[in-house]
This record gives structure tokens, C-alpha cells and sequence, in this order.
């Protein structure tokens, strides 16, 4: 008879193990599935996991294509420390590529060094207010916030497509849902000659470091960690459930919007339809693969970044279909999540059933 | 021995150039939605195989699916001009800008967007004369409707929709004087939900034969259900609706494609606006239903001979829009330009287009 235990501490061994573990499952499931499908899983591995870091290139869109995700779950982290269960990091990023882009667009034709800082804050501003939003809700109203948090991310996204067929259209488009190229006055400066790293990155990095600063250094951080493990005793402490749900959200918020309005202006430069792949969802694994820790979250960041990179580089270069390769994500991210379970569960072994 | 080896060494040198002679063209396709979508992406991908197919070992296609039209695009288009393609496909409008940035990257590889309005020196762009083909289809509308009343689901009140759209009501008013069109807009290219709410929105209103600028099967489904009648957009959807369907307009991107790889090899490829309708073959009309009445089915096959002979082109004058101007002057045919910027109704459509 087997049965799931809770463990009394957390097992030190498989803080370690657990990841080790994980990705052995999955090179032992991606050597069948792709010799199942008739591709040599040695090269196909190599692809997936290795290639999108092969050059200089490929590294600099690495980091373009981790920016968001680490922006994102940063804030996420710090959220889900609290208990604060958003899932809205995609409606933030979309409301802040949103007030950006509008502020961008006003600037369209200025030479006003303010340009950039302002387009920025507007980003950061609508995030911030799209998570003000079910933030209040749920602390006025008792409101669930998973639920208002997505319902947030469908309105924000539509607003995003209103605005990008109405009011923000580029009036020489032809009718296509699109903004106009905002003036290099409102792009963010790209870092190194012939790649696509921009200065997002920077913020993104040095949003790990303050979150994690915030998080281990901070009195604040320690309340936030004390308020997560045991709210009663959070309380008793006298700290401020309300100050801190608002302080943790507006921080995602900020952060997510600030991940939208950058990949408007960096890499799009423009606004558009499709201004997210879905980051502020991918977020969530990123924040939890990182074990919700922001340094950790850096590392989970890098190894999506590289996930999503690997898929195009197996259609390109091996022709291994779209679907083959989510497959072989989704069972790596599963395994990376399972084997975290038994950091604090184990399993026990006994001789008779239980009553 | 020495004999040997000079024999061996000249088989080497006959086989190397051999191989050099043979080095196949690399060509790259970008698709917007997954090969499986049986629509837009799915048909792009059955010319790819139609090229494929015609040049054998002297091609080598590669193509990356499902990509998103965000900062995405531009890496895979990269990665894809860095692969060794000498001949990108990008087919979708969302790919344009992406697409002209990497175009000036890699002046040596020859790029080709379709839907799009931007062209450089090694950068063209194809579009279909989907005109043509509605407007068969209005002429067919025409003399099918019994409630004088059709309906067109729009997708974006893009100038390609608004031409189609008219070209609808050209034909339909052309065999019936009493027709009226009821349009709705979807603001989706692809949405099977939505499409059908739009289709029994428009039913409800007296509808009885279905026309869509969207690409699912569902507005024929939907019809099917309430026995009226639809026509299949993009690719052959016989058979989702077999007694509602009068027949599909198939996209047939293989003529293009292998006239293009054509050129490309010959060294006479020239950047330009591409404009293939009925005449390049590039549209045709797939499963017309058996169970049309005769004179429809005559009717039919006229109408689409006098636009394959180049007799008849349905944008000629006199043409007046819908507030009484004169939009194409008597013995004028619209050019390709003009064409392109269609932003008016034809008279008789009492709608007005959204901004």
C-alpha cells in the first residue's frame, strides 16, 4: 500500500534532487517521443535546449523573450508570498502596453527628451490601476481575486483591440488594426549593436533584485513572508493585511505594465493586436518554477525564454510540428512541478490498508 | 593502388560538384495559425507542398506555424533568413513590419509578404483578388435568396472586406434588383464561437443565404442546422454543411509559389505588388453542390468564364457609392492601387462602415 505523507520539514535531498530528477523524466520521455515520431531525439534535444543559447543571436533574444516573463513573475512572487492570488499579469501587461502606447503616440512627432520617461510611467501607471482595480474589489467587497483578476485580463485585452481599431489606428494603414511606428524618441534604446536587447531587460533584471531585496532584506518583505505562512499570527504581529494586498498588487501591477509598455516600445515599436504571446500567464509557471523567489524567478525566466525559442528552432531546423513540441513542454513543466511535491510530501510504504 | 585512389578521388570531385549544381533553393514559410486550421495558414501550407511537389529535390521548404504576430515574429523570420532560406514567405498582414525589419537585415534573401502594403528592394508582396470570387458568389446569393436578404459576416472593416462586400452586392443586385445585404462584424479572423453567434444573429434577421470573410466552418454549420444555404471561404468546407453549401472559394497559393521559386532560381525575381485572382488560377470554386438548381449552376460557370477571359472585371464604372457619389467613373476599371483603397459602399448597402 502506498499513500502520500506530508513531511514534517521540507527534505533538504530533494530541494536538490527534485529538479535533477525532474529533467532526467523528461529526456527519457523526449528520447521516446521523438524517436516515435522518427527524429533523432540527441539532435532534437540538442534544438530544444541547447541551440537557442548556440550564439550571440540567439542569446540576445533570449533575453528579449525572458524580459516580460521575468517582469511578470517578480511581481507574481511576490503576490502569491502574500496570498494574494493574481492571475491578472496579462490584462496589467496588456493595460500598460495600452497607456503607453497612447502616450507614445501623442509624443509621436515631439523631440521632448521626456518622451520615453513619460510613455514609461504611462505604462507603469495603467498597470498599477489595472490591478488597483480587483485589488479594491476584493478587499471592499470580499471579491475573489482569481476570478476578478481574469475577467480583468479579458478587458483589458479588448480594450487593446478597440483602441487599436478606433482611436489609436494608424490613420495612413489602410484600415489595418495598428497603431503607426512610434518615433525612435519613444523607443527604448537597444544595448548592443545588431541584436534586439533593449533597455527592458535592465528594468527586468533589476526588478529581480528588488524584488528579492524587498522579499530577505526588508522588514516589509518579512511581512510579507510571515502574513503567507500563517495569517493569524500575521495579524497578532499587528501587521496590515489591507497594506500589505495593496502594496504586493500595485508592485505586480507596476511591473507587468511595465513588461507591456517595453515590448511596445522595444521590440514591436508600435502598438498591435497581439502585443502578448501570453506572458502574463507563462508568468505564473515562471513565478513557480522559481519557486517564488525573484532570483529564482531570473533563472525560470531564462529556461522558458529558452523552452519557447527551442520550439521555433525544431520547426526550422528539424521540422518537428508545433504540437510535438508544446507536448514536450508541457511534460517538462509538469515534471519540474511534480517532482517539487515531494520537497514536502513523501511517499509511504506500508503493509496494510489503512482504515 | 595510385590508380585507385585518382579514381576515388575524381568520383569525389564528380560528386561534389554534383552536389553543388543540385544545392537545393531554401525556401521558409511563416504561418500565423496552427497547418490544422483547414482555413487561411492550412492553405498556404498546401501550396507549400504544391511546390514541394512540382520542384522536387530542387526545393527545400521549411515553414514555422502557429507564430504569434508580436515581437515574436521578427526572431522567427530571422532565424529563418539565418537558416540559409534564400526565399521567405511571411502570410500574414500582422508579419509586415517584422518582416520589412529583417528584409533590410538580410539584403541577399528575398522576402515576400502577403496582405501587405510595404515593399523594398528584395521585399514583395502578394495579395488575392478575393473580389473576383465574391462577386460569383453575390451573383449566386442573388439568385438563391427567397427572403431577398443575405448576409455577410464581416472580419475587420479593412479595405479588402469593404471591396468584398461590394463586390457581393455588385453581383447579387446584378441578377436580383430587390436584394438586400445585412452585414455584421466579427473583428476576428478565426473565431468558431463568435462566427456563429454573428450567423444566427443575421439569420434571425431573415438571412437565408450565409457569406463570411472569416475563415471557420462554423457560419456553414450554422446554416446547415436551419436549413438556408452558405458559402465556404478559403478552403473546401463541403463537408461541414452538405446540404447548406453552394460551393467554397479556394485559396490556391501553389501557381504563385512555384512561380516566384521560379524566379528566384532564374535570378529574375523583381520586388512588386502581386495581385492573383481567377485568371493566375489562384482562386477557384471547389464542390459546387450538386443540388443547385440548373440555371444557377449555368449562371455560375458564366460568370466565372467571363472573369477567367478577362472580359469582365466587376470594379468598372459607372459605379456610384452609397451617398450618391460617383466612385468609378463610366469606362473605368479600378487599378490595383485604387483598389486597395476601397473605403466606400456601393449604392444600395444601407450600412455604414465602422471607424
Amino acid at each position: 500500500m502506498i499513500r502520500i505523507q506530508a513531511r514534517t520539514e521540507p527534505s533538504s535531498l530533494m530541494k536538490v534532487a527534485s529538479p535533477l530528477l525532474a529533467i532526467t523524466l523528461t529526456l527519457i520521455f523526449g528520447c521516446i517521443l521523438f524517436s516515435a515520431i522518427g527524429k533523432s531525439p540527441t539532435q532534437a534535444l540538442h534544438v530544444l535546449l541547447i541551440a537557442p543559447l548556440a550564439d550571440s543571436y540567439n542569446i540576445g533574444e533570449m533575453f528579449v523573450k525572458m524580459g516580460p516573463l521575468l517582469l511578470c513573475a517578480v511581481g507574481l512572487s511576490l503576490c502569491y508570498r502574500a496570498n494574494m492570488w493574481n492571475i491578472g499579469a496579462e490584462g496589467q501587461l496588456l493595460a500598460g502596453a495600452l497607456g503607453g502606447s497612447a502616450v507614445a503616440l501623442y509624443f509621436i512627432d515631439s523631440e521632448s527628451s521626456f518622451a520615453l520617461p513619460m510613455t514609461l510611467l504611462a505604462g507603469i501607471i495603467s498597470g498599477m490601476l489595472w490591478a488597483a482595480m480587483p485589488t479594491f474589489l476584493k478587499l471592499k467587497y470580499n471579491s475573489n481575486l482569481i476570478l476578478t483578476t481574469i475577467m480583468f485580463n479579458y478587458i483589458a485585452l479588448y480594450l487593446l483591440i478597440w483602441a487599436v481599431h478606433g482611436p489609436l489606428r494608424d490613420p495612413e494603414g489602410f484600415g489595418f488594426p495598428e497603431s503607426a511606428l512610434f518615433s525612435d524618441n519613444t523607443l527604448l534604446p537597444v544595448l548592443f549593436e545588431s541584436s534586439r536587447i533593449h533597455l527592458g531587460i535592465v528594468f527586468a533584471l533589476i526588478s529581480g533584485v528588488i524584488g528579492w531585496f524587498i522579499l530577505s532584506k526588508t522588514h516589509l518583505g518579512f511581512q510579507i513572508r510571515v502574513f503567507g505562512a500563517d495569517e493569524p499570527a500575521a495579524r497578532y504581529a499587528g501587521f496590515s493585511g489591507k497594506k500589505l494586498s495593496w502594496l504586493v498588487m500595485l508592485f505586480a501591477g507596476a511591473l507587468a505594465g511595465l513588461a507591456g509598455v517595453s515590448e511596445t516600445t522595444g521590440p514591436i515599436g508600435q502598438l498591435v493586436p497581439n502585443v502578448s504571446p501570453g506572458y502574463g500567464y507563462s508568468a505564473i509557471i515562471v513565478a513557480y518554477l522559481g519557486r517564488l523567489h525573484p532570483l529564482g524567478a531570473i533563472l525560470a525566466a531564462v529556461f522558458m525564454a529558452v523552452l519557447y525559442m527551442g520550439g521555433d528552432l525544431a520547426q526550422i531546423e528539424m521540422g518537428i510540428p508545433v504540437a510535438v513540441v508544446s507536448m514536450f513542454q508541457g511534460v517538462l513543466l509538469f515534471f519540474l512541478l511534480a517532482c517539487d511535491f515531494f520537497i514536502n510530501n513523501r511517499l509511504a510504504f506500508t503493509n496494510q490498508a489503512t482504515n | 593502388m595510385k590508380l585507385k585512389s585518382l579514381l576515388v578521388s575524381l568520383g569525389l570531385l564528380a560528386g561534389a560538384s554534383i552536389a553543388q549544381a543540385e544545392e537545393p533553393l531554401k525556401v521558409g514559410f511563416v504561418y500565423v495559425g496552427p497547418v490544422g486550421d483547414l482555413g487561411w495558414s492550412y492553405e498556404h501550407d498546401m501550396g507549400r507542398k504544391g511546390l514541394e511537389e512540382y520542384f522536387g529535390d530542387k526545393v527545400k521548404t521549411t515553414f514555422v506555424e502557429n507564430v504569434p504576430e508580436g515581437a515574436d515574429a521578427e526572431r522567427v523570420i530571422t532565424q529563418l533568413a539565418k537558416a540559409g532560406n534564400d526565399l521567405i514567405f511571411t502570410t500574414s498582414f500582422g508579419f509586415m513590419n517584422p518582416t520589412v525589419k529583417v528584409a533590410k537585415r538580410f539584403p541577399k534573401v528575398t522576402f515576400e509578404h502577403a496582405t501587405g502594403y510595404k515593399l523594398s528592394k528584395n521585399l514583395g508582396t502578394y495579395v488575392l483578388r478575393t473580389y473576383e470570387s465574391r462577386y460569383i458568389s453575390g451573383v449566386t446569393a442573388g439568385m438563391m435568396t427567397k427572403t431577398n436578404t443575405i448576409g455577410y459576416i464581416g472580419s475587420f472593416p479593412i479595405p479588402e472586406v469593404i471591396r468584398d462586400i461590394n463586390a457581393v452586392y455588385m453581383g447579387a443586385k446584378s441578377v436580383n434588383p430587390d436584394v438586400k445585404i445585412k452585414i455584421v462584424w466579427a473583428n476576428t479572423w478565426y473565431d468558431p464561437g463568435k462566427e456563429t453567434d454573428a450567423a444566427n444573429a443575421l439569420m434571425d434577421q431573415g438571412v437565408d443565404v450565409m457569406l463570411q470573410h472569416t475563415d471557420s466552418p462554423a457560419p456553414l454549420i450554422a446554416a446547415e442546422k436551419r436549413g438556408l444555404r452558405a458559402i465556404g471561404q478559403a478552403s473546401d468546407q463541403s463537408k461541414f454543411a452538405p446540404n447548406a453549401h453552394i460551393f467554397s472559394v479556394r485559396d490556391n497559393w501553389a501557381p504563385y509559389y512555384i512561380k516566384e521559386v521560379q524566379a528566384v532560381m532564374d535570378g529574375t525575381w523583381q520586388s512588386k505588388d502581386f495581385w492573383g485572382g481567377i485568371q493566375d488560377d489562384m482562386l477557384t470554386l471547389a464542390s459546387i453542390n450538386p443540388n443547385l438548381p440548373k440555371d444557377v449552376r449555368a449562371k455560375i460557370d458564366s460568370t466565372y468564364a467571363m472573369i477567367k477571359s478577362g472580359e469582365f472585371k466587376p470594379f468598372t464604372g459607372p459605379i456610384k457609392d452609397n451617398k450618391g457619389n460617383i466612385a468609378v467613373p463610366a469606362n473605368h476599371s479600378l487599378t490595383d492601387v485604387e483598389l486597395a483603397q476601397v473605403n466606400w459602399y456601393v449604392e444600395g448597402i444601407t450600412d455604414k462602415i465602422p471607424h
